[in-house]
């Protein structure tokens, strides 16, 4: 085996940065903000949801080099290794031009106390890039993970509408430098390991899947680390030692999805962003399901592997998967073993993983033609919010009676779980009013939801309960709308 | 940056007032080149502080170990209520209620028990955790629903106000009813959380770096706290990233244990709690239940109303009592009562103290006032805009007894009905209702509200000795200004209205006025910027200030070059005396070699207010504001989800100093307040800990929660009627509670399902859980 590197590269804006003394629990913001001496990327809330220490995230991908909006306060240094790190500090041209989203943002009034201003000029400066002519409905969506609390919003909408008509920004740092960027990159990338320091301070970026397996048979008490949009929260909020830490974000082969069979098979590194548009073709509602998952800096960095191995009982990935029937590989060393997605979840905080197993990829069957698949969140805030009671309905219908049923929901129970008395009042029963308002009775069997901060029990047993409703009006209904929409579907 | 060449033969000056110049730090906010406390360059051995935080609601402490605190990697020192060398109270009226650390006994859960201090952020918020603290708990309360309001604990006396007698009249009335509205808090959500650094100096000297609106509070606090003279202490503040009042009082603590633990340990010390320490030790809007009784005839007329405004105050009086009084200043709204009660009850409960927040208990008045006109219009069988407009005082102008507000304030520049009747029509109130009600009877799931709401705002801070500000004004040789008073800027646009102001009076480009910091070194004893009092005061001492300087600028013009004054003119940068034109810096360079004075301290005072809290009599406030907001929403009755689907505003500001300035007001209050009505909710256990203490569980708007359509206006009209700074009014506050408007648009959704014969009594905040809940209850009122 090749000697393990003893620190970590990456690009820092235009500097080539060598760190030989991260720790494993060191965030992106602390080592900008404290080290770096680099101001602009401000601390809002240290979990990921306000975005004002929005930075952009440069790695290669498939050989492209792409750019992602991330959240610096919950971002480890160990994850990124060969990446290129772009704050705000680089946006300005070198003769002191302002780039075209902050000329905009200057012009429309779009700061107030300005507090959280650069993290959305990064988000919008991450929406420019990918879509210089952005609809209102793409502004918002690529705003999500932003809150301010002055300006209500409008007037950087309004900036965000006229950033185009700046011109193509060709002072941009990254357009001029974008193939220089992608060789220093790529220079970077000596399929070495990298393992930096000792005891509680032990951080470890293997060098490939192989080498995963390998780390954690040796280490099998080590914290995988995919997105940290969780394990960040464990050390920003938690102070949780998260030694030896082992981060496989970089690892392209966990990044796979691909279609085969009537089978999804999704790597347990694909981000929410790099599912999205493939599993939105083939399952619609997992599309809508994803947008409304976190804000766009969080499904840069989030994990659909992630999401499952964690096993909240508010996670949304694991219900509609549960619905659709999906397995889980799990991995130690050299073995495999694929366990039924809704086994895996054993009780509150407990899976069926165990030491030096990791989660290598998710396999999906794709709902037949002919049975009908929707999923439901509910939540408080409409976007960016944790869900309150969430919803998957997977039925077949054949000759008007229900066939087969497999309903799952999240925020009902201590693990996402199957409504399994539901599911049996409804198969082999027509698919009528009758039937749903006569399984109604069955939830109190499948689930006793608890009060807290997001919701009362009596709501969530209410609202689950009324989710069957809405999928009964969705798939035999005429009278439109069937629920509160801020954009039309396309 | 290149020095500014000013034109001298412009005939208008860059950023003047009526200019809509952009925030003065707008390209410094994009590129993250704007200070902020924690941005500023720490003095070299800067030690970091945390606080150490109660788990107890309520309870004397038995036993405090800190052993494991003081030997943590990194602890320099730790601090309890014992080592405060002063007086351990940072009550900001003087009650001696409120403890920097508390000593002996817990008030709330959160409550700040000590502070350490180490050598980096992250050692301090380890070490904390290491505390073992036992306590003996004590009963404790956290809710005020199960209070009596008129004998249970208060934290200040409540106030009353009465004007004829409410009983009688609703006694007398063809129809009354009764009833009772919660209407929840709201935590400020600034962006940039509390944060003071504080540097010692010789003597008892200390500079306290303090995110605050309200530098010489801080000021007397940390003096009080370090037991030394005021003179000794110096507070700074550039600029805030955020403030809504969770500024005013809160962060005393803040500085005073920086400044405590600087002195003692003569360095440098930073201190920037979590967001979660954050949000869980500050206090914040507070949580009121009104009960109300209305007496009203068949036609929806209003004859008496009778209101008990029972609110959360937490274990301290902070501002409570303030606030409480003018939640009741706003009970009326923009109604006349002809006859009312209004009493308060700020109620002491183990939960932190609650505070200023944007409108400062108005809003919550408002709110009880509208819910009684919805009541009513329900009542009636009648369109609550119908009712609304009927209990309007009389407008400006017209006399027919109906313009005394309940603490006999006369109302004599009421301009709600003209800011209604042109919002009724623009955004056609009329033809939406009607095609809301097609869609409706046409929907059995997602059912359309829609509603519009007016507010009347009072102007002036109610403790009248507020409503002073002072400003520091410096003409250098080179003819460029220095600028400096009492206001804080949070990003309000303050600093660039007041300079603005400046620009005007000297006649010269605002690019040759510089802004500085607000500071106690160099205007004391001000006021907090809040009330929406900031332009208003401070704009009208910065031009007192200017003042003062121009009229000596014109003496000594008309002396040296003998013209009468009246041939001194200002013009844009340059100044006309006699035939010649001499340019502004030039004047200034020949005024300061003939020993004329180039610095001037301005000040101003607000005229005609005056209040007697015990009469309840007085005219506490020098003007109203008005403004007037329409919604529409969508909800689903399945699961109480909601969409807002459209919101016009019309709102005045008088002659505006700025008016992209004073728009961005108007639509960041509106969202605000809407949030505050809709998806914000703070949620207490039955241990008495905030569970909504970070952005994961407590939910402020998002873009993506907008109105779908958002149309707002300035009222183009619009004039001060009293001689406020060039005729403009504040805008701060009053448009905060615009978003009532999406509340009752809510509550007319919800009471479609039951054809409006049932009125929804929809509490805030209106969370698609309270919407659904509503949908339920009023379906089965109306099924009997």
């Amino acid at each position: 085996m090749i000697e393990a590197r003893r620190g970590l590269r990456f690009l820092l804006n235009d500097e080539e940065i060598a760190l030989a003394d991260a720790a494993p629990d060191e965030t992106l913001l602390d080592w900008l903000r404290l080290r770096r001496s680099l101001r602009g990327t401000k601390e809002g809330c240290a979990e990921g949801d306000c975005g004002a220490c929005t930075v952009l995230v440069g790695r290669l991908c498939g050989g492209q080099l792409v750019y992602e909006g991330v959240n610096a306060c919950i971002r480890f240094l160990g994850s990124l290794d060969g990446c290129h790190v772009v704050t705000v500090e680089h946006l300005k041209g070198r003769d002191g031009t302002l780039h075209p989203v902050q000329q905009a943002m200057v012009d429309f009034h779009g700061s107030q106390c300005g507090f959280c201003t650069p993290g959305f000029v990064m988000s919008l400066y991450g929406l420019w890039m990918r879509s210089p002519d952005p609809s209102d409905e793409e502004i918002e969506k690529a705003l999500q993970g932003n809150l301010c609390r002055c300006t209500g919003y409008e007037a950087i909408i309004r900036a965000a509408r006229a950033v185009s008509s700046y011109g193509q920004g060709g002072t941009d740092a990254l357009a001029l430098e974008r193939d220089a960027v992608a060789s220093r990159l790529k220079a970077m990338r000596d399929g070495r390991r990298v393992e930096i320091g000792e005891g509680r301070q032990r951080l470890v970026v293997p060098a490939s899947v192989d080498d995963l397996a390998a780390v954690l048979e040796a280490e099998p008490a080590a914290t995988i680390v995919a997105g940290s949009t969780d394990v960040g929260l464990w050390v920003t909020k938690f102070m949780r030692e998260i030694s030896p830490a082992v981060f496989i974000g970089g690892l392209q082969e966990l990044q796979a999805i691909s279609e085969a069979n009537g089978f999804v098979t999704i790597g347990a590194g694909v981000s929410y962003s790099q599912a999205r548009s493939f599993l939105a073709q083939r399952i619609p509602a997992l599309g809508t399901l994803i947008d409304r998952i976190g804000g766009d800096q969080v499904r840069n960095m989030g994990t659909i592997g992630g999401n499952i191995a964690n096993g909240s009982p508010i996670g949304d990935m694991p219900p509609p998967l549960i619905a659709l029937g999906a397995t889980v590989t799990l991995r130690r060393g050299g073995e495999r073993r694929s366990v039924p997605l809704e086994d895996f979840f054993i009780a509150y905080g407990k899976q069926d993983r165990r030491p030096g197993e990791f989660v290598e990829a998710l396999h999906v069957p794709l709902p037949k033609d002919g049975a009908h698949f929707s999923v439901y969140k509910v939540t408080k805030r409409r976007d960016e919010d944790i869900t309150a009671a969430l919803g998957a309905f997977h039925l077949g219908i054949e000759g008007g009676t229900v066939s087969s049923a497999r309903i799952a929901y999240g925020g009902m129970a201590a693990t996402p779980k199957r409504a399994r008395a539901v599911e049996a009042a409804l198969t082999g029963q027509p698919w009528s009013q009758e039937t749903v308002e006569a399984a109604l009775a069955a939830y109190d069997e499948d689930y006793q939801p608890i009060s807290d901060m997001r919701a009362s029990a009596e709501y969530r047993m209410l609202a689950a309960k009324n989710l069957l409703r809405r999928f009964f009006i969705e798939t035999t209904g005429t009278k439109k709308p069937f629920t509160v929409k801020r954009y039309e579907e396309a | 940056m290149t020095a500014h060449q000013s034109n001298l033969t412009s005939s208008r000056i860059s950023g003047g007032v009526a200019t809509d110049r952009r925030h003065d730090s707008a390209h410094k906010h994009v590129t993250g080149e704007a200070v902020y406390i924690d941005d500023m360059p720490e003095p070299a051995g800067t030690l970091h502080a945390c606080l150490g935080l109660s788990t107890a609601a309520h309870a004397t402490i038995r036993s405090m170990d800190l052993s494991a605190v003081r030997s943590a990697p990194g602890v320099i020192d730790v601090l309890t209520g014992e080592d405060v060398p002063g007086e351990n109270d940072i009550s900001p009226t003087g009650k001696h209620d409120e403890p920097v650390l508390a000593v002996g006994k817990v008030q709330f859960f959160g409550q700040p028990i000590f502070a350490v201090i180490a050598k980096t952020r992250e050692q301090a918020r380890r070490a904390c955790r290491l505390a073992k603290v036992e306590y003996d708990e004590l009963p404790a309360v956290f809710d005020i629903a199960g209070l009596d309001p008129l004998s249970d604990r208060l934290v200040t006396p409540g106030l009353t106000l009465k004007r004829g007698e409410a009983a009688a009249a609703i006694a007398g009335a063809p129809r009354s009813l009764k009833g009772r509205m919660a209407i929840g808090g709201q935590d400020h959500f600034y962006l940039e959380g509390h944060i003071a650094l504080a540097v010692p100096g010789e003597d008892h000297d200390v500079t306290v770096y303090s995110s605050t609106q309200h530098p010489s509070e801080v000021q007397h606090m940390v003096a009080h706290a370090l037991g030394v003279p005021s003179h000794a202490v110096t507070v700074e503040i550039r600029r805030m990233g955020g403030g809504f009042g969770g500024k005013e009082t809160q962060s005393n603590q803040f500085a005073a244990i920086a400044a405590i633990a600087a002195k003692r340990l003569g360095r440098a010390v930073k201190i920037r709690p979590d967001r979660d320490d954050d949000m869980t030790a500050t206090g914040k809007r507070h949580d009121f239940v009104v009960d109300y009784e209305v007496g009203f005839d068949d036609e929806g007329n209003i004859l008496g109303v009778d209101f008990v405004y029972a609110a959360r105050c937490g274990f301290s009086s902070d501002l409570s009592g303030p606030v409480t009084d003018r939640a009741l200043f706003h009970c009326d709204n923009a109604y006349f009562w002809p006859a009312v009660k209004a009493v308060s009850a700020p109620l002491y409960t183990n939960t932190v103290s609650n505070t200023a927040f944007r409108g400062f208990g108005g809003p919550q008045g408002m709110v009880g006032a509208e819910r009684v006109i919805e009541e009513v219009a329900f009542a009636v069988g009648k369109d609550p805009l119908e009712i609304r407009k009927l209990n309007f005082y009389d407008a400006a102008g017209e006399s027919s007894g109906r313009g005394v507000t309940p603490y006999h304030q006369p109302v004599e520049d009421n301009v709600v009905h003209r800011i209604v009747a042109e919002l009724e029509q623009s955004c056609d109130y009329a033809g939406r209702r009607r095609e809301i009600a097609a869609f409706n009877a046409n929907s059995p799931i997602v059912k359309r509200g829609i509603a519009l709401t007016p507010v009347k705002f009072g102007i002036s801070f109610t403790a009248t000795h507020y409503n002073q500000a002072g400003a520091l004004v410096h003409a250098y040789t080179d003819g460029s200004v220095h600028l400096n008073h009492g206001g804080t800027e949070m990003g309000q646009g303050l600093y660039i209205k007041v300079a603005q102001v400046v620009a005007e009076e000297f006649q010269i480009d605002i690019e040759q006025v510089k802004i500085t910091a607000t500071t106690t070194g160099k205007v004391p004893n001000t006021s907090a910027t809040a009330a929406s009092s900031g332009s208003d005061l401070n704009g009208m001492a910065a031009q007192n200030a200017a003042r003062q300087i121009r009229d000596r600028l014109t003496a000594f013009a008309a002396e040296k070059y003998e013209v009468p004054v009246e041939q001194v003119v200002f013009l844009p940068n340059r100044v006309r005396v006699g035939n010649q034109e001499i340019p502004f810096a030039d004047l200034v360079k020949q005024a300061y070699m003939a020993r004329i004075q180039l610095s001037a301290a301005g000040f101003y005072k607000t005229p005609k207010i005056h209040w007697d809290r015990d009469k309840g009599r007085g005219h506490p406030f020098y003007y109203f504001a008005y403004g007037a907001a329409c919604s529409e929403v969508s909800i689903d009755t399945l699961t109480g989800e909601y969409v807002v689907e459209r919101t016009d505003i019309l709102h005045e500001t008088g002659r505006s100093l700025n008016r992209a300035i004073d728009l961005g007001q108007v639509e960041g209050a509106f969202i605000q307040g809407m949030g505050w009505l809709t998806t914000e909710e703070l949620v207490w256990d039955d241990k008495g800990r905030l569970r909504t203490h970070a952005p994961s569980t407590y939910k402020i708007p998002l873009a993506s929660d907008r109105p779908k359509i958002f149309n707002v206006a300035l009222a183009d009209w619009s004039e001060a009627f009293e001689p406020t700074v060039h005729r403009s009014k504040a805008v701060g506050e009053p448009p905060f509670m615009l978003g009532m408007a999406v509340l009752h648009a809510l509550s007319d959704a919800v009471a479609s399902v039951a054809e409006h014969r049932v009125c929804p009594r929809l509490d805030a905040p209106a969370t698609p859980e309270r919407v659904l809940m509503a949908v339920e209850r009023v379906r089965k009122v109306a099924s009997g």
